[in-house]
């Protein structure tokens, strides 16, 4: 690994610029609303910086590229979606939100609906979300680390940690909000540069992604398996296999014949050049298939499961807690409608480019698609296709993008379950958000370790999914339909929220029986969205219908306070108990 | 609030230009029936917008796949040497997406506008 030194001295240059970053935030950070929403003073251009700078993780670095790679035109749907979902925002929340005056999640609960138990409820699925979009983030820096530099697992999700935890602790919004805007162009530098030098690469001596064989490899490779994996073999000639296949050990021999073969942990297969790469089973083989729609992400029910991401993706962000939290930072309405309306834009921009990483990930290391890791294409693509000196430092570049991804992501995380945390279980004062977010930011540590690693992006599509099932049918029917009541909204969060949780929980420890019942059960735990978003919403209505008489009473008030401009005055901000 | 002590708020007040108080907007603010109706009519035109808005989009994403299931031989089309399903999903979206947002961000301060303007009574 000849550009090891180089990439270890990006990736520390990566981490101190974003402490020294938090540093001199930290100075401007006095008083708790500093602490939780920047005293309301982002205008939206640094607010959409921060915000894409927030919301582009580990899924989006690193991820998006990968299920292109691996399994072609219908992984699109997630880039799409990840930006639609602030569309979504602008047009259903953004301004109302911001009106509100509330701070958090929660408080916005408690305003709309005067009730401090709702106002539990809610804290408690914060706390869930974050906690199920930190696991992915603190994967993705384990795998980057190992991928980057072959440092343990283990490694990644503890400096990681402790460096979030670090900044968090001493600065809060403020301070963050200066690191993410900072973040979101180290990304999209780190990301455009390489994406841009390859498609130089990929226009002189790229071949056609399309035909019927899977793509072939340029020299000669060696893969070592390092999980059990079943594969398809579509042309076995140049692959030689040393360790176990199907149970029987192997020494040396090729495979005998097109077809499924399981490998076993320790298994090598060797590449001779130009042989068509063995592909992990559930993904498509062929150019064709990769490159047609339609095919979905491996599994059954294709149409199902890219309708499910549209769902979770599209209705997803706007119950995003750490995304919303910085929408209380605009100083109004009108600055959250525009920041919204910017982040579109940052976002479009910025997916360009791993979409055409994955589509060179597929050309230039096909060999990904043995074991099925498409998430370190991103991290391995320049020193495979460019190589030398000039590969080594887009290397070094790609790798500080990616550990600004998990560090950006996985701070406003914490911020949010520190805000939630120490507000609502604690007292509120500054201190009690240190203690929440040193609690907060340690506990995904050992999750992060244990949990089975899907792809990250549908890691981190669960999360969207459980985010759509329970604070955007709060936040949509909150601002917008006078009927909602307490009780109401407590059942539909809880019915999504357990609905959603536990698929998530099934499908990132391992899944369900692809077998069962003609493969609905796998599907729906696999992608619960378009199933549990409308639970939810239907719940909050019923609910709410049959306890109308509980409505708030001064619910006109409300409506007014979260409508109307600021202009005429009706504006409250609203400040945490302790500040 | 129903929590035990009372919760602080910060009051901000209006950019009120000129000290003349108007009825209409001290009815908003006072939250009389009339005022109540005012604020109704700003709400249901500010979610038909947003309804509507999100059933363009909704309805332009919708087709992508449609269009390739009905016709699998429209997503091999070739625009400048790449396929039309990938074109549409991996570029040609999100000016779309842009596009819509940037109109309801006009329509909407335009109906804020509007409203501020009756409840001010300005001409």
């Amino acid at each position: 690994m000849t550009g090891a030194p180089l990439t270890a001295a990006a990736l520390l240059a990566a981490a101190a610029a974003t402490i020294a970053i938090g540093f001199y935030g930290i100075r401007l950070s006095r008083n708790t609303s500093d602490f939780l929403v920047a005293s309301r003073s982002i205008g939206p251009q640094w607010n959409a910086a921060a915000v894409s700078g927030e919301y582009l993780s580990a899924a989006s670095f690193l991820g998006v590229a990968g299920l292109i790679a691996k399994y072609g035109a219908d992984a699109l749907w997630y880039p799409v979606g990840f930006t639609a979902g602030y569309l979504g925002l602008l047009l259903f929340v953004a301004a109302p939100l911001r009106r509100s005056g509330a701070y958090t999640v929660p408080d916005f609960a408690e305003f709309r609906l005067a009730s401090a138990r709702l106002r539990k409820v809610a804290m408690l699925v914060v706390v869930v979300i974050c906690v199920f979009y930190l696991v992915p983030q603190y994967q993705g820096a384990g795998l980057a680390l190992k991928t980057l530099l072959g440092l343990p697992v283990w490694v990644g999700p503890v400096a990681v940690g402790t460096i979030v935890i670090v900044n968090v602790v001493g600065g809060g919004m403020r301070s963050i909000t200066f690191v993410q805007a900072f973040q979101y162009w180290l990304k999209l530098t780190a990301i455009a540069v390489p994406a841009l030098a390859l498609l130089t690469v990929f226009l002189r001596d790229g071949t056609d992604l399309a035909g019927p064989l899977p793509p072939t490899v340029h020299q000669q490779t060696t893969v070592t398996v390092e999980t059990d994996v079943v594969v398809q073999v579509a042309e076995p000639a140049g692959i030689t296999v040393v360790g176990s296949v199907d149970g029987h050990r192997v020494d040396g021999a090729p495979f005998r014949a097109p077809g499924r073969y399981s490998l076993q942990k320790g298994t090598t297969l060797t590449l001779a050049a130009g042989s068509a790469t063995p592909v992990v089973a559930g993904a498509p083989s062929a150019g064709d298939d990769w490159i047609a729609s339609g095919g979905g992400l491996g599994g059954d029910h294709p149409s199902y499961q890219v309708l499910s991401i549209i769902v979770a993706t599209f209705l997803g962000t706007m119950g995003l807690p750490h995304v919303l939290v910085r929408f209380y930072t605009n100083p109004d309405g009108r600055a959250a409608r525009r920041t919204a309306l910017a982040v579109i834009v940052l976002l479009s921009l910025f997916y360009l480019f791993p979409t055409l990483l994955g589509v060179f990930a597929r050309q230039f290391v096909p060999q990904l698609l043995i074991t099925g890791t498409a998430d370190a294409a991103v991290l391995l693509l320049p020193s495979a296709a460019i190589g030398g000196i000039g590969g080594a430092g887009l290397a070094a570049l790609v790798a500080a993008g990616a550990i600004a991804a998990f560090l950006a992501t996985s701070s406003g995380l914490l911020v949010s379950i520190a805000g939630a945390l120490s507000t609502d279980v604690l007292r509120g004062r500054v201190r009690d958000f240190r203690v929440a977010a040193l609690v907060g930011g340690m506990v995904p540590i050992p999750l992060a370790l244990l949990a089975s690693s899907l792809e990250l992006s549908r890691s981190v599509g669960l999360a969207f999914a459980v985010a759509a099932s329970t604070l955007c049918p709060l936040l949509v029917l909150g601002i917008w339909w006078r009927g909602l009541t307490s009780v109401g909204a407590a059942c539909g969060l809880a019915v999504g929220g357990v609905s959603s949780g536990v698929a998530t929980t099934l499908a990132i420890t391992g899944g369900v029986d692809e077998r069962l019942l003609g493969g609905w059960p796998a599907v729906v735990v696999g992608y619960p969205a378009a199933v549990t978003v409308p639970l939810a919403f239907l719940t909050m209505v019923v609910v709410s219908r049959f306890t109308a008489s509980t409505r708030p009473p001064d619910v006109a008030r409300i409506f007014a306070q979260m409508h109307v401009p600021e202009r005429l005055g009706m504006g409250v901000e609203r400040v945490p108990r302790g500040g | 609030m129903t929590s035990g002590r009372p919760q602080r708020e910060r009051v901000v007040l209006a950019h009120r230009r000129g000290a003349r108080i108007v009825r209409t907007r001290a009815e908003v603010q006072e939250q009389t029936q009339v005022g109540d109706a005012f604020v109704r009519g700003l709400v249901r035109a500010q979610l038909g917008l947003a309804l509507r808005l999100a059933a363009v989009v909704v309805s332009s994403v919708a087709v992508v796949p449609l269009l390739i299931g009905l016709f699998p031989e429209v997503a091999a089309v070739k625009v400048f040497g790449i396929r039309l399903n990938w074109l549409l999903l991996a570029a040609l979206v999100y000016p779309v997406m842009y596009g819509v947002g940037r109109l309801y961000v006009r329509l909407a301060e335009q109906s804020e506008r509007d409203f501020v303007r009756v409840v001010d009574g300005e001409p």
